[in-house]
């Protein structure tokens, strides 16, 4: 009988170490972030003190006179990303309604598989191609007709304007827009599928065509988690770095136009991370890595909202 | 009743055009991934000598091949992946063993999604800051450190996802015979997961094996044969980056054959997790 509740008690105090082992890895998590949050804070702490609130609307970067800026690389980032969504929204949104409705039963299946297997292709694979494919082809056809049909338009003609080198703002927002195309397409598939197919039958029933089964019907109820998707692209696209880092131009100027080289947070640190002298060159670049931390994750969580939305809302009766 | 059969028309043509314009849609996302692995194969599969396993990365101007590259990639994904993998199920388990109550689950659960997104050069700073700036060189463990950060949280998602399928009278008839917690989880619940599991394992690899960002400040690179974690360690990803930014033509021939080689090993561990776990699930 002793022998028997020994035994018992051992087992409870397994019990107990196991589920503490396992709490302690789920707090390693949350250790990392702020480790990371921290550990950046602390790096850049000599820029923050040098630069303040300064840092972000300067446009300098000079490493010989120490006097450093994040505008030019916080702009980069910005419009790079926001050309990519430009062109990934609407591809993704026509590939996801292809997957989900319109494909032949037998090609939906390797046809998702490919997108999704493309999405997991690591980025430095398209940084390569921009360079080498991608770009000499844009500067030799595309860029000397944008030149002469866009660039004398006013208003939007000084955006399209400049010598056509290939590399450059544009081509940079193109590579990782076709970068991010499978994975918003994928996230969207997904989304799309939670809709119950007795709503969509209804419409159906209703005398609804596909097209408008898709705008009134599956668009109004996925709403929440294609803007989450699309986010998540965004997060993707702005801390994105070797596909970026190879057609971008790294050049420390803010020009105009979008034919022109720039720079992103990203490539800006691969570039010259390793090969900064000084302490505040270094906690600049920091500061940099900072910044692209901060504006992924306020994204990153307003997509993992939306996308938690959804996913409560499917199963209720709406 | 004409105008009733024009919005019928209308209506369908709206249906057609915008069905005919999703078609596109598909194709041109094809076009560029189909022009994309072409491009790869083109340049790579010339390359792609058996000296490429046999010799080590030349200065430019002479022959060579990436071996000190592919086995210090082999080696840091190796070490990233068993730092992080057991982490990574550890916390998986109990998001989804004991995660119900408590505030710790929904929060580390959010921040975990985070994560699974965040700028991989951002990781590879944070190693940087608190590994290399205090051993004061960059080594092979702070790239397997930082690619092991990268694995934790895509092995959480997949281990909690996977432990969630596990159906709870499996959990209740091991309690009815009177198994305890944790006998019940290590040898029901996670031996009936253990396929997704290992797929999740599989795709983190396949993700870290082509990651670039993270190692650029962390194992750097090496021209010359390293075994040694502690030293600077050649990798594919950084030796493809340096190689094809460099304009000498030998150098970008290897960046070519280089970067076939993570591709392929990046498809074929992708399609390998998903045989394993579509074979998993058609047995159950």
């Amino acid at each position: 009988m002793f022998l028997h509740e020994a035994r018992l008690k051992r087992q409870a105090v397994l019990d107990v170490l196991f589920r503490n082992l396992t709490r302690v890895a789920a707090f390693t998590v949350l250790a990392l972030l702020l480790a990371i949050i921290a550990s950046l804070v602390i790096g850049s702490m000599p820029a923050i003190r040098a630069f303040g609130f300064g840092f972000l609307t300067s446009s300098d970067w000079d490493p010989v006179m120490d006097r450093f800026g994040a505008l030019i690389p916080i702009v980069g980032t910005l419009v790079t990303s926001g050309i990519a969504l430009l062109i990934a929204i609407p591809v993704s949104f026509g590939i996801a309604i292809f997957l989900t409705e319109l494909s032949p039963r037998i090609l939906r299946r390797p046809l998702g598989i490919a997108v999704e297997l493309l999405a997991g292709i690591p980025s430095i694979i398209y940084g390569m191609w921009g360079l080498f494919v991608f770009a000499p082809l844009f500067a030799d056809h595309v860029e000397p007709w944008i030149n002469d049909h866009i660039g004398p338009m006013p208003y939007i003609g000084p955006f399209f304007s400049g010598p056509p080198m290939g590399i450059g703002i544009l081509t940079a927002g193109i590579i990782l827009s076709i970068m991010v195309i499978p994975f918003i397409a994928s996230v969207m598939r997904d989304v799309f599928e939670v809709v119950p197919t007795l709503l969509k039958e209804s419409a159906y029933g209703l005398g609804a065509t596909t097209w408008e089964v898709l705008w009134k019907v599956v668009l109004p109820y996925t709403r929440i988690g294609v803007v989450g998707g699309i986010m998540l692209g965004l997060g993707r696209a702005l801390g994105e770095t070797m596909a970026v880092t190879f057609v971008i131009g790294n050049a420390h100027e803010l020009s105009k136009s979008l034919l022109m080289p720039g720079n992103s947070i990203s490539s800006a640190l691969a570039n010259e991370f390793t090969e900064a002298f000084g302490e505040l060159y270094t906690a600049s670049l920091i500061e940099l890595g900072l910044i692209l931390f901060f504006i992924t994750f306020v994204v990153l969580s307003l997509a993992r909202y939306m996308l938690y939305k959804l996913g409560k809302q499917e199963g209720q009766p709406s | 009743m004409t105008s009733m059969l024009d919005l019928y028309a209308r209506r369908r043509i709206v249906n057609a055009v915008g069905l005919l314009v999703s078609m596109l849609a598909m194709l041109f996302g094809l076009f560029w991934l189909c022009w994309i692995l072409w491009t790869l194969l083109e340049h790579g599969l010339p390359a792609l000598t058996p000296m490429i396993f046999a010799q080590m990365t030349p200065p430019p101007g002479s022959d060579g091949g990436l071996l000190n590259a592919i086995a210090g990639s082999l080696m840091m994904t190796l070490v990233g992946t068993l730092i992080g993998t057991p982490i990574g199920i550890l916390a998986g388990t109990y998001l989804a063993e004991f995660g119900q109550r408590g505030w710790l689950a929904p929060i580390t659960r959010f921040i975990n999604d985070i994560l699974l997104s965040a700028p991989s050069i951002v990781i590879g700073l944070f190693v940087y800051e608190v590994y290399v700036v205090h051993v004061k060189h960059f080594s092979g463990w702070a790239g397997a450190l930082a690619l092991a950060i990268i694995v934790i949280p895509i092995v959480i998602r997949t281990t909690e996802n996977m432990l969630r399928l596990v159906p709870s009278t499996l959990r209740e008839a091991a309690a009815a015979l009177g198994a305890p917690q944790w006998k019940i989880i290590n040898f029901v619940t996670l031996r009936a997961a253990r396929a997704g599991i290992i797929t999740g394992v599989m795709l983190s690899i396949a993700r870290i094996s082509g990651e670039t960002a993270p190692l650029l400040f962390t194992a750097l690179n090496n021209q010359f044969w390293n075994s040694n974690m502690s030293q600077p360690m050649a990798n594919l990803p950084v030796v493809i980056f340096q190689f094809a930014m460099s304009p000498y033509e030998d150098w970008q021939r290897l960046a070519w054959a280089g970067a076939l080689l993570i591709t392929l090993s990046v498809l074929v561990l992708n399609i390998l997790a998903r045989v394993l776990f579509h074979q998993s699930a058609t047995t159950h």
